[in-house]
């Protein structure tokens, strides 16, 4: 009776910590089919961050279950009551050194892997693109709790009468690599458009450069992602991506809308 | 086994392992004795009351946070009633952006700090290496009573004008520093950075005596290699609060300057906050929003070691009692522990991959960050070792730390996706981080708090914990905090940023509501189930099984003192002769083998 009670008792509380590793798994599976999942990307390196994902996702799967795994094994198998004494030993550095060694390499291999990838998105503009820090699409800034785009008057400036302006909608061409450049009215932003996989915190005093290649025509939501005041929860904005020719029209129609006695139609 | 407590003088700096044999019997009073007291098993102990109290309270405002997020904008039960009476109970958007900053304030703080070292670091170093109390005992007893100018002033601020600090527990500027960017930033703020620099004070006057006392009280004997892990975690995470505490005292000064006097160290000159530039405000510009970033995550980094280093030592301690066996690589834990808090310092950067810090620099610091994986990932095989082959006791201490290593696997796992830069374009500041660090400091640190509450209680108070009300109290905890965070990832990775009032708001994460729902009421399962806890640690407080000297057969110091130790701690003479973890030795009468005796000849050991 006792035994078995023992025995119970052990079963549980292995099965209660085995619950997690498979539950754990078991809702990843499942959670594109509940829409608690990645939106479908629609940038141009929006896919590598998506397969840098993976890569670490498939890595740390592995090393999740064999060593969940191990502690849940061990845990059943050496819970027995046993009056004999435990293994007597204090550790062992050939062991030591292979698990040591080994992740070693593996994280230097994660780590070397993303380089590129943020280089491209971060630290290089690209050079294929009839736009440049100098000479950005368009500017961006945040201010306490709205997104507003700036287009430049036909001679690239942003100063001056014919700068366009648009609260809460930004318009911009499909497959165009778009640079522009980020700012903050007040306090921090985060420019987030979790379709593009972009994001960058405005900061007020900085002009940041950024860049993004939309692949699909369609709106896009765009959120705030640093907390910027009580109405950080409504800093709503969306991305509009038109076929190029509909922006061009798009960006002449509101031009033409500025000389026409400064209001619209 | 004799019980009775030595009644000893104060002491001042007695030479280690000295034995106060013939004494003065001079009764302390009250006041003496539990208020202002020296002793610091007392201390340990006034830390461990208080920081559950603010447990509570920081458990109170996640539960103000989850209901908001499972069902905005309504009228929410109890908690509501008192927080925000002029809405009849509906959380303002204010209010929720005060809820999450106290939230994590207290848990950071006021909780997981004073528990993990207040608590144990106190009771546990004099104890674990046979001394007779800290190095500085008066030092001791004013860290303590530092705090609680830090807790009057952190809860005033609720009632500050504008409420309670609302600029997240992180406090960036310009959001923090300028008073007309949030309603929190009028007045709240300041109580905020004033009550940080009790705790700092605080913290530092422990961490000082920490280390000297390890450094200079060990027992004759006890050289650093034969202390026990939570000595070498506790010892570390001191040297963290000695290193870059300074750097986050001056940082608020600088922040409160910037707000009262407006000297501009965080201040870019063309800011314009609710059509107030800072001239207007009067407020002198030309300083940089990210000199903040940097100087808080300096000590904010290593602080989050700080919420777990000293745990992955209990856990060890735990672990190596109950499974009977050695502690596997008992070296290549400690330097992995020394390790994690070494590269600790120079990973900061990566709370500020999005920020604006120039992106090259976010390489270096990725790289630092991928590797800190390396010593936490030693650290879990050498758990591992240590259950192999092992002799395992299930009881409750030993069930929350096999859960502490479960829990920290993931928590340690899902920190590969965050440390790489462009992955972490996309999950920056998302609830994968919310998750990422309450799998560490909640599943983590806090049920290795469990864990060395049920070990280290029969040697705080004499008396046993229930184990039946402590493993109903481990099984609802274990199932519901893993139903609150576990599905955070998924919620992160469908992109949902935290700190958002009501995320409905936006389009794409309207469909999020139902997931958010099923965590809420994990949350409040969470919350509810402590009551098992409550019972079982007040009850046992008067009513639990008394114990001799050494109920779990275990090999370290503070178990060859009375349980509870009186002033002075030890009755006989210390002198260590091997390490802590002598389980299961061959040839010995018993399957272990205390520090104070020698070992059987022939068992090689360090």
């Amino acid at each position: 009776m006792q035994a078995l009670k023992h025995f119970l008792l052990r079963a549980f509380f292995t099965l209660l910590f085995l619950a997690v590793p498979v539950l754990g798994v078991w809702t990843f599976v499942k959670a594109p089919a509940w829409h608690v999942w990645f939106p479908e990307n629609v940038s141009s390196y929006g896919g590598e961050i998506d397969r840098l994902f993976w890569l670490i996702t498939y890595m740390v799967t592995v090393v999740f279950l064999i060593t969940e795994g191990l502690l849940i094994y061990f845990f059943f198998r050496y819970s027995r009551r046993d009056s004999s004494r435990a293994l007597y030993t204090h550790g062992h550095h050939t062991l030591e050194m292979v698990w040591t060694a080994i992740p070693a390499i593996l994280l230097l291999v994660v780590a070397f892997s993303q380089m590129g990838t943020w280089a491209k998105i971060k630290i290089d503009l690209p050079e294929d693109s009839p736009y440049s820090a100098a000479h950005p699409m368009m500017e961006v800034y945040g201010s306490q709790f709205d997104w507003r785009a700036r287009y430049p008057d036909r001679e690239g400036n942003f100063q001056g009468e014919d700068v366009i302006e648009t609260p809460y909608d930004i318009y911009v061409p499909v497959d165009t690599k778009v640079v522009f450049l980020l700012r903050s009215r007040d306090v921090l932003h985060s420019f987030f458009v979790p379709a593009f996989r972009l994001k960058q915190d405005a900061v007020p005093g900085m002009e940041i450069p950024m860049w993004f290649e939309a692949t699909k025509v369609g709106d896009y939501d765009l959120v705030c992602a640093e907390l910027c005041g009580w109405g950080h929860y409504k800093m709503a904005g969306k991305v509009h991506v038109l076929p190029g020719e509909d922006y061009e029209a798009w960006l002449e129609g509101q031009r033409n809308a500025l000389y026409s006695n400064g209001s619209e139609d | 086994m004799t019980t009775t407590a030595l009644e000893a003088k104060p002491l001042g700096i007695d030479p280690p392992g000295t034995v106060h044999t013939h004494h003065e019997h001079h009764e302390l009073g009250f006041i003496r004795k539990y208020i202002f007291s020296t002793d610091h098993k007392v201390i340990g102990l006034q830390f461990l009351f208080t920081g559950l109290v603010m447990l509570l309270f920081g458990g109170l405002m996640a539960m103000g946070i989850r209901w908001q997020l499972a069902f905005p904008w309504t009228e929410m039960p109890v908690l509501g009633k008192v927080l925000f009476p002029e809405t009849g109970g509906v959380v303002t958007p204010e209010g929720y952006t005060m809820l999450f900053t106290m939230h994590g304030t207290l848990m950071v703080f006021f909780v997981i700090i004073p528990l993990l070292t207040g608590t144990f670091g106190n009771f546990l170093i004099p104890l674990m290496l046979g001394a007779p109390d800290m190095a500085f005992p008066r030092l001791n007893m004013l860290g303590y009573w530092f705090w609680w100018p830090g807790i009057f002033l952190i809860l005033l601020s609720f009632g500050a004008e504008g409420g309670g600090p609302a600029a997240g527990w992180t406090s960036y500027p310009p959001l923090s520093t300028v008073a007309s960017a949030a309603p929190g930033s009028l007045t709240g703020q300041n109580f905020w950075l004033l009550s940080l620099t009790f705790v700092g004070v605080s913290s530092m006057m422990g961490a000082v005596n920490y280390v000297t006392t390890i450094v200079k009280m060990r027992a004759p004997g006890m050289t650093f290699f034969r202390m026990p892990l939570s000595i070498w975690g506790l010892m570390i995470a001191a040297l963290l609060q000695l290193f870059a505490l300074p750097v986050l005292t001056a940082a608020g000064f600088m922040q409160l300057f910037d707000r009262v006097f407006h000297s501009g160290f965080f201040t870019p000159a063309d800011t314009i906050v609710n059509s107030a530039s800072p001239e207007a405000i009067g407020a002198a510009a030309g300083g940089h929003p990210l000199l903040w970033q940097h100087l808080f995550w300096f000590y904010s980094h290593p602080a989050v070691y700080i919420l777990v280093i000293p745990a992955m030592g209990f856990v060890s301690d735990i672990i190596s009692v109950h499974a009977r066996k050695p502690i596997f690589g008992y070296k290549p834990m400690a330097y992995s522990m020394s390790a994690i808090a070494g590269l600790g310092f120079v990973v900061w950067g990566h709370h500020m991959f999005m920020s604006g810090m120039n992106p090259s620099v976010g390489l270096v610091f990725m790289t630092a960050t991928i590797m800190i994986a390396l010593p936490s990932a030693v650290k879990v095989f050498n758990w591992l070792g240590t259950l192999w082959g092992a002799r395992i006791h299930i009881n409750t201490a030993m069930l929350f730390a096999c859960a502490f290593v479960a829990m920290f696997i993931i928590g340690g796992l899902s920190g590969i996706w965050m440390a790489s830069t462009p992955p972490d374009i996309y999950i920056h500041d998302t609830y994968l981080i919310v998750a990422h660090f309450h799998y560490v400091v909640f599943a983590g640190s806090v049920m290795a708090i469990f864990g060395a509450l049920h070990h280290w209680f029969p040697k705080m108070f004499g008396r046993m914990m229930n184990e039946k009300l402590g493993i109903i109290h481990f099984v609802g905890t274990f199932v519901f905090t893993n139903g609150v965070f576990y599905m955070m990832h998924q919620l992160g990775l469908a992109g949902l940023m935290r700190r958002t009032a009501d995320p409905y708001a936006y389009e794409v994460y309207a469909r999020l509501q139902p997931m958010n729902q099923f965590i809420s009421y994990c949350a409040f399962g969470l919350l509810f189930w402590q009551i098992f806890f409550v019972i079982n640690f007040f009850g046992s407080l008067f009513f639990g099984k008394r114990v001799g000297r050494n109920p779990w057969k275990a090999c370290s110091l503070e178990w060859e003192a009375p349980s509870p130790p009186g002033h002075g701690n030890f009755d006989r003479q210390i002198v260590v002769h091997h390490g802590p973890y002598e389980y299961g030795v061959p040839g010995a009468p018993e399957d272990y083998v205390p520090q104070t005796q020698k070992l059987p000849s022939g068992v090689g050991a360090h």
